[in-house]
């Protein structure tokens, strides 16, 4: 016999803890970085090769569609790094009660955005 | 002798070594950041010169290439939990995930011509 129970799926509907959010956020961000792992790969390339890749480096640097894109990409790598590290922290069984959760979960999406805008202003501004 | 299999099909923690090997990528990758934000701040100006240089040493070129290497099995593992969650077609999954492979084998290929050209 089927099992008739509530499936109440409407993600519009269902408010999602603080926690959730950075458990979502790091799953979408570790996606953005594979996602955009040739684009990384490709700067990096340029900004080591020759002098006049070099040149090109910096010039692609000065788009501002590709600030924003990396600006976008260096939050998802600070989310993710400390994201992960918070994921590490309650492996080792710290922090795993409500308060210390929330407050962790604070702490993550804070500081990522906080060092996102000041590497962010220091590296491509 | 009889062999005796020992696999089971559920709940045998086939998934620890996915799991061990996330974390130990994660911290190498944690690790390398630091070890790279600690060289450029002792570098004294950040120009093309000094950036080539710096990736020319063995001391920065092997870290940066277990770093790299650390990121595409963390972006295996994960990029594999991605496709086991949301698609559920079989040859579809299966498609993504060789795609997957093969681009971070291309990526380590890449990685190495970057780093050892210089």
């Amino acid at each position: 016999m089927e099992k008739i129970r509530p499936k109440y799926l409407n993600l519009f509907a269902i408010r999602l803890p603080l926690p959730g959010w950075v458990s979502i956020l790091h799953r979408v961000s570790g996606f953005a970085l594979f996602l955009f792992l040739p684009l990384l790969l490709w700067l990096l390339d340029n900004s080591l090769h020759s002098r006049s890749s070099f040149m090109r480096f910096q010039e692609m640097l000065a788009n501002p569609l590709m600030k924003l894109v990396l600006l976008g990409l260096l939050w998802a790598f600070l989310h993710h790094l400390f994201a992960g590290l918070r994921y590490i922290g309650m492996d080792l069984h710290w922090g795993v009660d409500l308060a210390k959760t929330r407050a962790t979960s604070t702490a993550v999406l804070v500081v990522s955005l906080a060092l996102t805008a000041l590497l962010g202003a220091k590296l491509l501004w | 002798m009889v062999r005796k299999h020992n696999r089971i099909v559920v709940g045998a923690h086939y998934g620890l070594r996915d799991w061990v090997v996330q974390r130990v990528t994660g911290v190498i990758v944690a690790a390398y950041t630091v070890f790279l934000l600690v060289v450029l701040a002792l570098q004294p100006a950040l120009d093309f010169i000094t950036w080539r240089s710096v990736f020319t040493h063995t001391w920065m070129r092997v870290p940066t290439f277990l770093c790299l290497l650390a990121i595409y099995f963390h972006a295996w593992v994960g990029m594999r939990d991605i496709l086991m969650d949301y698609i559920k077609p079989t040859t579809l999954r299966l498609c993504l995930m060789v795609t997957v492979v093969v681009a971070l084998v291309a990526y380590t290929v890449w990685t190495v011509q970057i780093l050892w050209s210089l």
